[in-house]
């Protein structure tokens, strides 16, 4: 599934959105819809996507798209997926979700482990911008430690969010024994795009967790986003790997992570963080890369 | 024509819900619903009905993958009670401020705490506002032949609601009665295939569910309070065309029992009305002058009727199977509200809150309702809102 980006449509499925500048949720929605093309139904719960596109009468999407109730991204897709099978829908027709972290990690969580344990025929993507961005950058399970939200305020009394680390909805999913899950990064556009074409040629239900930095909620200047998402890569603290056929799979596995601090003092978020916590942080890390090289090896 | 079986009043729901040809199904096992849902899983399996059954893994879900499936274009059908009903609340304004026609049926029961499997009306009465129509049947027949008449009033183009037909948990879902059974092909004349153009559709790409603002938002409530409007004169229309077909008629949105030349007239929803029959048989049989107007669908409210009612009878009761803490009964506020509408009553009305939680209500009980109305006609006092059968 090579994706050679001169070869990519130059037709737009999402445009003239209202999203922050830098924002990677609709740059991971956009590249998606790059690989997927118009014959593909949309579905998206309250977020930022939601509000960013499609508020009546406008909306920034070329393609059929359902707004659901927060913790119905899943199931609604799920239901138009059964519903387009039992109306003899071409069976090429792709049934895509675009949902963020909380609305999936935290509140959609249940009603995505039903359409996975039913292997309901739908793609869904997560963009993972660690907090609740679109009511304000409130905490969420996927939220760092350390990180200051408006709920985990940094004080005096607070180090920030005490996550001690991002729930997995990797590890999740795949123990559901889904056909394919995958995570990705929005700097990372050629792996994703090619996880994406992967995805789309597969029937059952297929998730890609992709991080989507966010300038507004992560406390940086929208044209560092790029640079961002490759930090987090860098230094460890995200990862890219895939589950399919019951295997684990890494994608990259730096043989030297870079120093934590350099991604996290370049975010606003982190800004109360001392030398100690960054140390904290790393071991949080090496905490996760351990399970995950415990996981390829099964 | 059709067929008689003896069977429980899910169950000819479940086969009035066959007939209607859902494509879509997607349920969560709750008491006292369980039975319906497993007979549709029987007529899927024994390969009379093509619907696909989603197992989903709760009742928001079912509510959620029956909204996702109608936005398709999809016949959607779903079912639940009490605790699910209250669960899958939230979908439930998704599907009606979007206009998805789904019809569902509630085995209508008790809500925690206590909790109780048992009937009343507190599930269906705590989604008053939820734009879904409220249809109360009485028997297994009428469960069955609403199921169908609930799709076409529907997907009716000037309609668009969705409908919830609501059977009184144990008292109707399980309890057996002969049941005429319609043909397929009498049925399909009746309900064709639905089609809309409110669906998501690769040739003309939209957003269904959206979000509005402001500038729109009030405009999109009043297009649903229209519908509801549209929704009353469909009912009547709608119970008259299959009563033609069928020979079976339930009036529409209420039913007047024997109420010509009445002093004292109780108002009975569901299953109640069945027994209040008997009563007012036995009672008119020794002269007393009682009737009984059975409500059949409490959203849209008759208010027009209850309006035009004002001051014909001496006294008026209510029964409600739930009540508003810190009100009446839900029912009795809304007919009292109506005898009102129109600035004078003239009526004397009263309140009866019986059957919660499962407890009976028996003839005893309906008799002792129209004793009180007897002594509001005779210039009595009583209580406006009582509990009737209390143990103190």
């Amino acid at each position: 599934m090579a994706i050679v980006f001169k070869d990519l449509p130059d037709e737009e499925l999402i445009y003239g959105q209202k999203s922050c500048q830098g924002c990677a949720a609709l740059l991971a929605a956009r590249l998606t819809m790059k690989v997927l093309g118009k014959k593909t139904v949309l579905a998206c719960p309250a977020c930022c996507f939601a509000a960013t596109t499609s508020v009546y009468p406008e909306s920034a999407v070329f393609v059929p798209n359902a707004v659901t109730a927060f913790p119905a991204l899943a199931s609604t897709l799920a239901g138009m997926a059964v519903g387009g099978e039992a109306l003899g829908w071409d069976e090429d027709v792709t049934y895509l979700g675009i949902g963020g972290d909380g609305g999936t990690i935290d509140i959609g969580l249940q009603a995505l482990s039903g359409a996975a344990e039913r292997n309901d025929n739908i793609l869904y993507i997560c963009y993972d911008n660690e907090a609740y961005m679109n009511t304000g950058v409130q905490r969420s399970g996927a939220t760092p430690y350390g990180a200051s939200t408006t709920t985990t305020p940094a004080g005096i009394c607070s180090k920030g969010c005490d996550n001690t680390f991002k729930k997995s909805l990797f590890e999740i999913m795949a123990a559901h024994r889904v056909p394919y899950i995958a995570t990705a990064s929005t700097s990372y556009p050629k792996d994703f795009m090619e996880k994406v074409a992967k995805a789309k040629a597969m029937k059952g239900t297929r998730i890609i967790h992709i991080m989507a930095p966010c300038p507004t909620g992560w406390g940086y200047s929208a044209e560092k986003t790029i640079e961002i998402g490759k930090m987090a890569v860098e230094c460890g603290l995200w990862y890219l790997a895939e589950y399919e056929d019951g295997k684990y799979k890494l994608n990259m596995t730096p043989k030297e992570f870079k120093p934590v601090e350099t991604y996290l003092r370049a975010q606003k978020r982190f800004k109360h963080l001392k030398e100690e916590d960054f140390r904290r942080i790393e071991g949080y890390r090496d905490a996760d890369w351990a399970r995950l090289y415990r996981l390829i090896q099964m | 024509m059709g067929t008689k079986a003896f069977l429980s009043a899910n169950e000819a729901a479940a086969h009035g819900v066959r007939l209607a040809r859902p494509q879509v199904i997607a349920a969560y096992p709750i008491t006292p619903q369980t039975t319906l849902v497993e007979k549709l899983a029987d007529f899927i399996a024994d390969g009379q009905s093509d619907a696909r059954y989603m197992m989903v893994e709760s009742e928001h879900s079912a509510m959620a993958a029956s909204l996702g499936a109608s936005m398709m274009g999809a016949r959607v059908f779903t079912a639940s009670s009490s605790q699910g009903l209250l669960y899958m609340c939230e979908m439930l304004s998704y599907v009606s401020g979007a206009r998805h026609p789904i019809v569902m049926a509630d085995a209508n029961r008790s809500t925690a705490t206590p909790w109780n499997i048992y009937g009343d009306h507190r599930d269906a009465m705590a989604m008053r506002d939820s734009g879904f129509v409220q249809i109360y049947v009485e028997s297994g027949q009428e469960a069955l032949d609403t199921m169908i008449q609930a799709y076409k009033l529907a997907e009716d183009p000037t309609v668009m609601l969705p409908v919830m037909v609501n059977l009184d948990g144990f008292t109707l879902t399980h309890t057996y009665d002969l049941v005429e059974i319609p043909d397929q092909e009498d049925v399909d004349r009746f309900l064709p295939p639905f089609v809309t153009s409110n669906k998501l559709d690769l040739a003309d790409p939209k957003v269904l569910c959206g979000t509005i603002g402001p500038a729109l938002h009030t405009e999109g409530r009043i297009q649903q309070c229209q519908a509801f409007e549209t929704a009353k004169k469909k009912i009547a229309e709608i119970d008259a065309e299959y009563a033609k077909l069928f020979g079976r008629s339930y009036h529409g949105m209420y039913e007047e029992y024997r109420c010509e030349g009445a002093e004292q007239v109780l108002v009975v929803t569901g299953s109640a009305a069945g027994t209040a029959r008997v009563v007012v048989d036995e009672l008119r049989e020794q002269g007393r002058k009682a009737g009984m107007i059975k409500l059949r669908s409490f959203r849209p409210f008759p208010k027009e009727f209850f309006a035009s009612i004002a001051g014909r009878y001496k006294a008026l009761g209510v029964t409600d199977k739930s009540i508003s803490f810190g009100y009446d009964g839900t029912i009795y506020s809304d007919v009292t509200s109506s005898l009102y509408s129109g600035g004078q009553c003239g009526t004397k009305t009263a309140n009866f809150i019986c059957g919660l939680g499962g407890r009976d209500v028996s003839k005893d009980h309906i008799l002792e309702m129209f004793d009180i109305l007897r002594n509001l006609s005779d210039g009595k006092c009583e209580d406006e809102v009582q509990f009737i059968g209390k143990r103190w």
